[in-house]
């Protein structure tokens, strides 16, 4: 997988002529689907069930551009890539949208070649550790072993928060998280260190979840959202005001139950604007007027996708906190649809 | 000025463009510029492309702090350093795994090799077994059969598998006491030189009564013992300049003392095992190609089997041996980038990996970790031919 996208990388660098803009929003329209990177299984997050399809919160940002794009959530097609893999993939343009649980930093938005669209999850990254250990805090760990995936930011946070505290540390990399938690068990580590979200996703994955615990410490601020190339202006708003609309979508009250009654209804202008009945068009950004509709009618507006994925009603149990809207004490806040 | 130079007329007479060598030159000149101003046109358009595409390019990075630790270094290194030293930290490691691997595989090889072929009916279809099983399964499954085979079982730090207090085993490493020297630990080291330089001489003078006298001087085990015990008798002499440090058990883990990460074991294991099989077909494939004939005629020489197998068959099956042993260092060497899978920190884990995707520099990264492995194999091609040339049959 790595060495074909290497040569996909290589290819397309060496023999492609320059990127235009609005190319990737032709290039979906005429193949007629989204390719989507994700993660190689991080449940909540990226995923996929028993019957092979694709779930997650990561997911549902594909699926929704894909509503906004083609009214139907289901032409995405997924590329499972490792933490290593997923910039080389967008580059190359083997993927359209990179939503994999990716931290927004300086480097990768400014010297990659990449942009951005927003915060789909607001996460920090954390140590989960095995209870017969006996730690109760991060500043215990003088000395331990950590599980990390290769190629994240948690690799740089570790190095960095052991350096501030003046402690040691051995960290043993692996190219997957499936590898992380099979060496944590196999209790190659002393714990496994990861975004927070993603410890309570993998604790699911150990044979005994009950016997490992995730500490208090949050280390480090994780903003993840789902990545585009740069220099396709067009692409780029699609997928940032996708996002945008959900979180409004919420904001307003309308989800995917209501949406229809709302559209047919709804006096309010600004719900009128998010569905695309008056004031706005699409075709600013190369899409039907209805997009905002397609998004919240097909995947749900922001709390909806967050509650389904990984909220208190999913498995992985985890509250809303910073994720909640800006008018309830989180700050997931999304400018106004105008 | 045409008559003094009879060979000019000849050549005047053909046009330039009819005479073949000329025609093979200027063809060869016109394909090598052809393959340059393509090269050329990739590169440039490479970098054009990435322009665009603001990717960064340049090998400045290299110079930036590199931020993130890594679990194995034979040099100094902490988050500290440069992006630049993860290379070397990768290479060294790659090359450590590449060296203990070849010295195994090898090892392993010509004792398989050997007991495929012997007489015993049980050794000979052990030897059949294993060549067969570890050649035919997939190395990648290997790595990670012998990883966890080796992780597994073993108990976690606090439970370590004690040997004397001095030597510990458990699933973080198996950790054993550093040599330390001391002053005057130099003299060791000089004597050390001296045996060296010594025994060279010896067997070189070994050598030359042979050929003159045909009187053998058991110069391997006299020369053993001078290399061993020169030194050790200047460290007894000048009273044992050196100390022991020993690891003990600090919080989490072992500290101190010398530590081999069980990724490095289960790495090198695997390789060894995995290439030592097809070594060992390489090893039975050159004795049987040296004739029965040669050992009859050894015998009926009066040469002894130990002899005749050291003096006639072993050189004359090298000749076999050495060019099929060296596609099997290169692949080892190139195998051993599946280190990355267990978390094994070589080049292609720290450098092409981990560095990669921090700076996002690929072409750059790709470009320098197959520079490496390109030049390592080239090293030890020239190497092995070198070798196979001196082994080569001297033809009078």
């Amino acid at each position: 997988m790595k060495f074909k996208l290497l040569v996909a990388l290589g290819a397309t660098l060496v023999f492609s002529g320059a990127a235009t803009a609005g190319a990737t929003l032709d290039a979906v329209k005429s193949k007629g689907f989204v390719q989507c990177g994700v993660s190689t299984g991080l449940p909540g997050f990226s995923a996929a069930d028993e019957k092979g399809q694709f779930t997650g919160i990561d997911v549902d940002m594909c699926r929704g551009v894909a509503a906004a794009i083609f009214g139907d959530p289901g032409k995405v097609k997924y590329s499972p890539l490792t933490a290593k893999e997923r910039f080389t993939a967008l580059q190359s343009g083997e993927i359209d949208i990179l939503p994999r649980n990716t931290t927004w930093t300086y480097t990768r938005d400014t010297s990659l070649g990449l942009n951005f669209t927003g915060v789909n999850y607001y996460d920090g990254q954390g140590f989960l550790v095995t209870k017969s250990l006996g730690v109760k805090s991060a500043t215990e760990l003088d000395g331990a072993s950590f599980c990390i995936q290769a190629g994240t930011t948690t690799e740089l946070n570790l190095a960095d928060y052991f350096r501030a505290n003046k402690m040691s540390y051995t960290p043993i990399t692996f190219d997957t998280s499936d590898q992380t938690v099979k060496a944590f068990e196999a209790g190659r580590c002393d714990a496994l260190t990861s975004d927070q979200s993603q410890l309570y996703a993998l604790r699911i994955k150990l044979e005994d979840p009950k016997s490992a615990m995730v500490l208090p410490e949050v280390i480090s601020k994780e903003p993840l959202g789902p990545v585009v190339r740069q220099g396709d202006d067009e692409w780029f708003n699609i997928v940032k005001w996708m996002l945008f609309a959900m979180v409004n979508g919420e904001e307003l009250g309308v989800t995917s139950a209501n949406v229809d009654e709302m559209k047919a209804k709804s006096t309010d202008p600004n719900v009128r604007r998010l569905l695309g009945i008056e004031g706005v068009k699409g075709e600013w950004m190369g899409v039907p007027d209805d997009w905002g509709y397609n998004i919240i009618k097909h995947v749900g507006n922001y709390g909806e996708v967050f509650e389904r994925n990984v909220g208190e009603g999913s498995p992985l149990g985890i509250s809303r906190g910073l994720n909640a809207l800006w008018s309830k004490g989180g700050i997931q806040y999304a400018p106004p649809v105008r | 000025m045409a008559t003094d130079k009879p060979t000019q007329t000849s050549a005047s007479k053909v046009a330039l463009w009819r005479l073949p060598a000329f025609r093979a030159i200027v063809f060869q000149a016109l394909l090598v510029v052809a393959i340059g101003a393509f090269g050329y046109y990739l590169l440039n358009n490479t970098l054009q492309n990435m322009e665009q595409r603001g990717i960064t390019t340049g090998f400045g990075f290299l110079s930036n702090a590199a931020g993130f630790g890594i679990l194995q270094s034979l040099i100094p290194y902490d988050e500290t350093y440069t992006y630049g030293r993860t290379f070397f930290v990768g290479l060294l490691n790659t090359l450590l795994v590449a060296g203990l691997g070849i010295f195994f595989a090898t090892f392993i090889g010509f004792f398989v090799g050997v007991a495929r072929l012997s007489r015993n009916w049980l050794v000979a279809r052990l030897a059949t077994v294993y060549i067969e099983t570890f050649r035919n399964i997939p190395l990648l499954l290997q790595i990670m059969f012998w990883y966890f085979a080796v992780l597994r079982p073993l108990p976690l730090p606090r439970q370590s598998i004690n040997m004397g207090d001095t030597v510990f085993l458990n699933n973080r490493g198996l950790f054993f006491p550093r040599p330390v020297a001391e002053d005057g630990f130099g003299l060791v080291w000089l004597a050390l030189l001296a045996a060296i330089i010594g025994v060279a001489v010896l067997a070189r003078w070994a050598h030359k009564r042979q050929d003159a006298t045909g009187q053998p001087f058991p110069i391997y085990s006299v020369g053993t013992a001078v290399i061993l015990g020169l030194p050790l008798l200047v460290f007894l002499i000048s009273g044992a300049p050196m100390h022991f440090d020993y690891p003990a058990l600090k919080g989490f883990n072992f500290k101190g003392g010398l530590e081999v990460i069980p990724e490095l074991a289960a790495l090198v294991l695997a390789l060894s095992i995995y290439t030592g099989a097809f070594i060992a077909e390489a090893v039975r494939s050159g004795i049987l190609s040296v004739t029965h004939g040669q050992t009859e005629a050894a015998f009926a020489l009066g040469l002894r089997p130990q002899v005749t197998l050291k003096l006639v068959i072993i050189p004359q099956a090298m000749r076999v041996i050495i060019p099929q042993l060296t596609s099997q260092y290169l692949n080892l060497t190139k195998n051993s980038s599946l280190a990355t899978a267990i978390g094994y920190p070589d080049l292609v884990s720290v450098f092409a990996g981990t560095t990669l995707n921090q700076t996002g520099q690929a072409v750059e990264v790709i470009a320098m970790t197959m520079g490496v492995y390109l030049t390592i194999s080239l090293l030890i091609s020239m190497f092995m031919n070198w070798y196979n040339k001196r082994k080569q049959l001297v033809e009078r």
